[in-house]
């Protein structure tokens, strides 16, 4: 089938400088697609290189199969929600989801039609006589959403749009648009600095780093098999550790980590004995015990000290200072109660089995 | 108990106010009110032997039958609108390139540069565009030299010298309000109305003029009331063909000495600059509170 989004080797710069650097990415229909990457990364670059209102100085972006060399963004079969929604607060709710219809010199029925129906779809029927203003946020990010997808656009384009709500709405918006998206088809292409709304929306992501992605894959492979130190660090929460692999044993390496402490971990991409390394392992990748006997057989074990305890419900976790090194470890709590009563000052035992924890060459940059 | 304290504090609060005020309404009542209320009541009156007077209308009889007077009168509005339209039509694109476009130091430095003429007296700015546009002037003899004439023609005492130099003179006083009404204006719902299929025209008439609108119109209302109310650059650079209506008012008070008759001049033309504004305003769908806040 043909992908309603081919991205070909684009590059673009600014006064010299890359902001996107010869990328390529290819969204199939019906699918949602983020763009996750930390600000400045040039994600958002990205986003108006499809748009159309920035060109690209080198590749080309191909929609629905078509080239838009040259395809001025009010020609193209693509929308944008913008980052603060951008509502013409001189228009009521009806004229805002009408006016991409308007512009198309549909008739004044059919588009008091089509506009009722959308409202009615995206849960604000009656909304048409409103003015933005006197609408929630989360009825303007509907109103937003609207009043692209009445246009039936191949494409959809999302920069952002949850950024400016509160925490709550915005976990709330994030299922919604996840039912909107499903509800409606619209290939979506979504960007943002959040992992949790790329992993919770997306059927792929891609991170993005310096102009450039680091890794293109479904939220469970960029979360359980990193493909880059950047990734390992950037998605999810992680403990990194620097260090010098001393040994390799097939896929696992053995790290030796400035303060002294010795890890084994599994092995990605080229790595020789010496060779300075980072490696992570996920909070939750830890077994924690007060009793040593009772972790897994074949984890690496640990001792250490509470240093605090980090309590947010399932998101629990407890900073441990393991006792030789000094190394801090942030290592999740067990939803099952059984470490409710864990104290500072406590001394635990802890495990992760090498296969659960990832080791990369170390980046030249060194950060 | 309470209450008594709440009152206290209210009074206090009152005296506050009336202090905060004071200045503000001595200006207000003795300068502008007063005067205004004594003109009213020059304008009914007539002489009928010295040092008496009666109620009459002969004042405002003899605007209505002198053709010159109602004349001058119209001329002066329809020459006021079509000036404030030209100041319009010049100063948008022009605020549009500070507001929007021009970055940083560029910005500022175009901003002062529509300041530069106002540090230069307007009777002296006026007598700058005479000594250009004489017969015997830069531009007649330039046009000559050029071989676009043939002899040096006058180029002062037309009515298009009067509207460019009222322009001239008003510029400014557009540009504030557009720049700042411009400059409030999101990029991106710009960007959002071209993505949604907009072109140039359309969204420049649904969403830059719509969100400008107060600014144009307190544009409008102050390059109007200061045209209308102009002297010095209609009577300079019209000569004697200028009619403008302030000359009129001012023939009465100093050269013939008829106050009865400059106080209703007076009158009738705060009557024209109130009822055009209410007008304009209307047209437009705006309303005073919103434009002034812009101004």
């Amino acid at each position: 089938m043909q992908p309603d989004l081919e991205v070909d080797r684009v590059t673009k710069r600014y006064a010299g400088l890359l902001a996107v650097d010869a990328l390529s990415l290819s969204v199939d229909r019906g699918s949602f697609f983020s763009i996750l990457g930390p600000s400045g990364c040039g994600k958002t670059t990205l986003l108006r290189l499809i748009a159309g209102f920035l060109m690209p100085d080198e590749g080309d972006v191909r929609i629905g199969g078509h080239s838009m060399r040259g395809v001025p963004p009010n020609r193209r079969l693509v929308n944008m929600v913008f980052q603060h929604l951008a509502l013409f607060p001189m228009m009521s709710v009806g004229e805002n989801v009408g006016y991409g219809l308007a512009r198309r010199g549909i008739g004044r029925s059919e588009i008091a039609a089509r506009v009722a129906a959308m409202l009615k779809r995206v849960g604000l029927p009656g909304a048409h006589d409103k003015r933005v203003d006197q609408l929630s946020g989360g009825q303007r990010q509907r109103v937003a959403i609207a009043r692209s997808l009445v246009l039936e656009p191949t494409l959809l384009l999302l920069d952002e749009p949850l950024g400016a709500l509160d925490l709550k709405l915005r976990e709330h918006m994030k299922i919604e648009l996840k039912q909107l998206q499903a509800d409606f088809g619209t290939t979506c292409v979504y960007i943002t600095h959040d992992q949790s709304e790329a992993l919770v929306l997306s059927d792929r992501v891609a991170v993005m780093n310096a102009g450039r992605f680091e890794q293109i894959g479904s939220p469970q492979e960029l979360y359980y098999e990193p493909r880059t130190p950047f990734v390992a660090g950037f998605v999810g929460a992680n403990n990194r550790l620097l260090g010098r692999a001393l040994r390799i044993d097939g896929d696992v390496v053995e790290i030796a980590t400035g303060a002294g402490l010795t890890v084994r971990a599994r092995k990605h991409g080229d790595i020789v004995v010496d060779q300075p390394v980072e490696a992570f392992a996920r909070p939750e990748a830890f077994d924690l015990s007060r009793d040593a006997a009772e972790l897994p057989p074949g984890a690496q074990r640990f001792a250490g000290r509470v240093e605090s305890l980090l309590f947010d419900g399932a998101n629990s976790a407890v900073l441990v200072r393991e006792a030789r090194s000094r190394a801090e470890i942030r290592i999740a709590l067990p939803q099952t109660g059984r470490f409710a009563d864990l104290a500072v000052g406590e001394t635990i035992a802890f495990g992760v089995e090498p296969a659960r924890a990832a080791c990369f060459a170390a980046r030249s940059d060194g950060s | 108990m309470a209450a008594d304290t709440v009152n206290r504090y209210g009074s206090h609060h009152r005296v506050a106010l009336a202090l905060l005020l004071a200045p503000a309404l001595v200006w207000l009542v003795g300068l502008i009110v007063l005067p205004h209320l004594e003109l009213a009541v020059i304008s009914f009156r007539a002489r009928v032997a010295p040092r008496v007077y009666e109620l009459s209308l002969d004042q405002y009889r003899t605007f209505v039958d002198e053709p010159l007077y109602w004349h001058t009168f119209v001329r002066t509005a329809v020459m006021s609108i079509l000036a404030t339209a030209c100041t319009l039509a010049i100063a948008f694109p022009a605020a549009w390139y500070i507001a929007k476009i021009a970055r940083g130091r560029t910005k500022a430095k175009l901003f002062v540069l529509c300041l530069i003429p106002f540090w230069i007296s307007e009777a002296v700015r006026t007598l700058g565009w005479m000594i250009l546009l004489r017969e015997s002037g830069v531009l007649p003899r330039l046009l000559v030299q050029l071989g676009v004439t043939d002899a040096p023609v006058e180029l002062l005492y037309h009515d298009a010298t009067i509207l460019v130099g009222l322009v001239y003179t008003s510029l400014l006083f557009m540009m504030v309000p557009l720049v700042s009404a411009l400059e409030s204006l999101d990029d991106s719902l710009i960007e959002a109305a071209y993505d949604l299929g907009g072109n140039g025209w359309s969204i420049f008439r649904q969403i830059i003029v719509p969100h400008a609108a107060p600014g144009i119109a307190a544009g409008s209302i102050v390059v109007f009331m200061l045209t209308l109310g102009n002297y010095l650059t209609p009577t300079l650079l019209g000569g004697k063909n200028s009619l403008w209506f302030t000359e009129q008012i001012y023939t009465q008070f100093i050269t013939r000495f008829n106050w009865e008759q400059g106080a209703a001049f007076g009158f009738l033309l705060l009557v024209l600059s109130t009822a055009i504004v209410w007008l304009g305003l209307a047209v437009s769908g705006q309303r005073l509170g919103d434009v002034l806040r812009r101004s």
